[in-house]
């Protein structure tokens, strides 16, 4: 049995895993167990292992994420609420050969942003979303989002969500799957490490997409809030997979342009 | 000479975007300035130039599309009408904001509201007093005719990356629709994505290389006082433009006893109500003002030392009016005059309102 000690494992040879380069050194501003973190670093490690850090440019969102330019090491822009698609959809129309992405929260993507949402998908422009639906706004404090389960309560909707006046919660990523231009749907979570690594292949294969030009990739990731959820975040995750999933299930939803619901 | 051509305003300054190198138009069709997008959806501009035309859901994505690709380096552009113009407020903040070089082009409608398709120039106060939320300027040109219409938008182009700011042409419904002779400008060459690099790459969102830092557009900041120290650098840019960037044609000034201020159709209509005037043995002269923002305070406010009056004429309810009293400062008359709703006053009118607001 080899023993060592900290000075010899934490020499470079011995490193088994390291941080990518396009994470930056900034302490992340996200709740402690909040999934974010987990989602950037999966897409700058795509973006890393890709070999397209100087030829990706993203957009951070109004919402958790607004500081996302903080965290990730590349060129961004900072959009308007809900405008990230018509910002990306202005750079790559410009930029065609630079790989272009969103990272939007399901207030901006599906609520305010729907509309520019919905015609980037039917445009087709050959960009990357990244949807991350915690059924919550989290950065205003809790309020109703889009996504919000039916009976939720969030600060809006003090006594649960009803849905004969504040309307089902939103599926946004089925309906876009439906657009010609869409051409790789898919939902995904980061609560494990298995639905972790399963995360990671979808926004590789999004990133692909755009590198063959096929059409607009769409990488929703279920995830939770525990600080809006009011929940400790082992809680928080249990009561995702509990109640966020029956109603935003996990899984390949288009591939290829093939629809597979 | 270029090459002559017969012309609505608003083809004149769609043309005159391919050729100062526009990368990229996104724009959403309003009367009276639909003409813009569909002379460049039939041209075909990116098989001349490579630029780009794109029709956006919205005004709102336009605006923004604009905003991304600005942030990207390129030469963007957008058009709207006075409606479109208020959807658009948030993303020229934003441009304003993150300090972005854009060019908007406002074709003026009446208002408030849907109001009508008429000509007018009642979006003064929105174009040169911020429009958006928050301190901020925009260079506002004001073409008065066809060939304006042509010749502002290489010169907005050149002002928007001068100072890293949007720049409006600010035009109205009626030099939007109007025919005229127009002496076409050279075609620029668009710049390559490696001049792109070259020149913007210290700022733009054009991919990071290891040797720098990345480049982040953004009007965010949550330090208060690094957001105060941002809008002193703002202002102290809106300041230098006050310097360095007033335009204006000042017409038989030297002799005047009144002088009429005016900008785009009203400025047309002015001139010949001033020629009237002097018909009738009234010395009568005519500022037209090229820029609105920046105003020539200073110019106004000499001329304000030897004439009896000023005579604001503006199809608007007095908009412009303000920011000549404000030059005046109490030194002589300021009176207002125009038409508005859509209406286009007459020369005649003009010469019936100087006689009764400033010299009977």
């Amino acid at each position: 049995m080899i023993i060592m000690d900290l000075k010899e494992i934490i020499k470079p040879e011995n490193l088994i895993y390291t941080k990518t380069k396009n994470m930056t050194d900034n302490p992340l501003s996200y709740c402690p167990g909040c999934g974010h973190g987990t989602a950037h670093r999966l897409i700058m490690e795509v973006v890393e292992e890709m070999g397209i850090t100087e030829d990706t440019i993203g957009i951070a969102p109004v919402g958790c994420s607004v500081l996302a330019y903080e965290f990730m090491n590349i060129d961004m822009t900072q959009a308007a609420h809900g405008r990230a698609p018509a910002v990306a959809a202005g750079i790559k129309r410009v930029w065609p050969e630079k790989f272009v992405f969103t990272y939007q929260g399901d207030g901006d993507l599906a609520a305010i942003g729907g509309n520019e949402t919905l015609h980037a998908c039917n445009r087709g422009d050959n960009i990357v979303i990244i949807f991350v639906n915690n059924a919550i706004y989290g950065m205003t404090g809790g309020q109703m989002a889009p996504t919000t389960l039916e009976g939720m309560k969030t600060s809006t909707s003090p006594y649960g969500r009803d849905i004969h006046s504040m309307g089902s919660p939103l599926k946004m990523t089925e309906l876009i799957a439906m657009l010609p231009g869409t051409y790789y749907v898919t939902r995904q979570a980061v609560h494990t490490p298995n639905a972790v690594r399963k995360a990671k292949r979808a926004i590789r294969k999004a990133f692909e997409v755009q590198r063959d030009k096929k059409g607009l990739a769409f990488v929703e990731i279920v995830s939770n809030c525990n600080s809006g959820w009011k929940m400790t975040p082992n809680d928080a995750n249990d009561w995702m997979v509990e109640h966020m999933f029956p109603y935003f299930p996990p899984g390949d939803i288009k591939v290829n342009g093939k629809l597979k619901i | 000479m270029g090459e002559v051509k017969l012309m609505k305003g608003n083809e004149a300054i769609a043309e005159a975007a391919i050729r100062a190198g526009c990368d990229a138009y996104f724009g959403y069709p309003i009367t009276p300035q639909s003409e813009i997008i569909e002379y460049l959806m039939l041209e075909k501009p990116e098989e001349r130039t490579g630029m780009v035309v794109l029709q956006a859901e919205s005004e709102i994505a336009a605006i923004n599309m604009v905003y991304g690709a600005a942030g990207a380096g390129k030469k963007v552009m957008t058009s709207s009408s006075s409606p479109g113009i208020s959807l658009k407020q948030e993303g020229i903040s934003y441009i304003a904001g993150a300090e972005l070089p854009a060019v908007i082009v406002n074709v003026v409608r009446g208002g408030p509201g849907l109001g009508t398709i008429q000509p007018s120039q009642a979006d003064y106060f929105q174009a040169t007093k911020g429009g958006g939320h928050g301190d901020y300027r925009m260079l506002v040109l004001a073409p008065a005719s066809v060939q304006e219409m042509a010749d502002f938008v290489d010169l907005a182009f050149e002002l928007a990356f001068k100072y890293r700011n949007p720049v409006m042409i600010l035009s109205d419904g009626v030099i939007g629709q109007m025919m005229e002779k127009v002496v076409l400008p050279e075609q620029k060459p668009r710049l390559t994505n490696e001049e792109v690099i070259e020149k913007y790459g210290d700022w733009a969102t054009v991919g990071k290389p290891e040797t720098r830092e990345r480049n982040i557009i953004t009007s965010l900041e949550l330090d208060p006082h690094r957001q105060e120290d941002h809008n002193k650098k703002l202002q102290a840019k809106y300041r230098k433009m006050e310097e360095e960037e007033v335009r204006y044609e000042l017409i038989n000034a030297d002799d005047a006893d009144y002088i009429i201020v005016a900008y785009g159709s009203s400025a047309r209509i002015a001139q010949k109500a001033m020629d009237l005037a002097r018909e009738k043995g009234l010395k009568v002269g005519l500022l037209r003002l090229i820029t609105l923002f920046p105003f020539p305070k200073k110019l106004i406010s000499e001329l304000a030392d030897r004439v009896k009056g000023f005579l604001a004429v503006e199809m608007s309810a007095g908009q412009m009016i303000e920011d000549v009293k404000l030059a005046v400062n109490g030194k002589t008359k300021a009176e207002h005059f125009g038409r508005y709703g859509g209406v286009v006053h007459s020369p005649e009118e003009i010469v019936e309102a100087l006689e009764e607001k400033l010299i009977n």
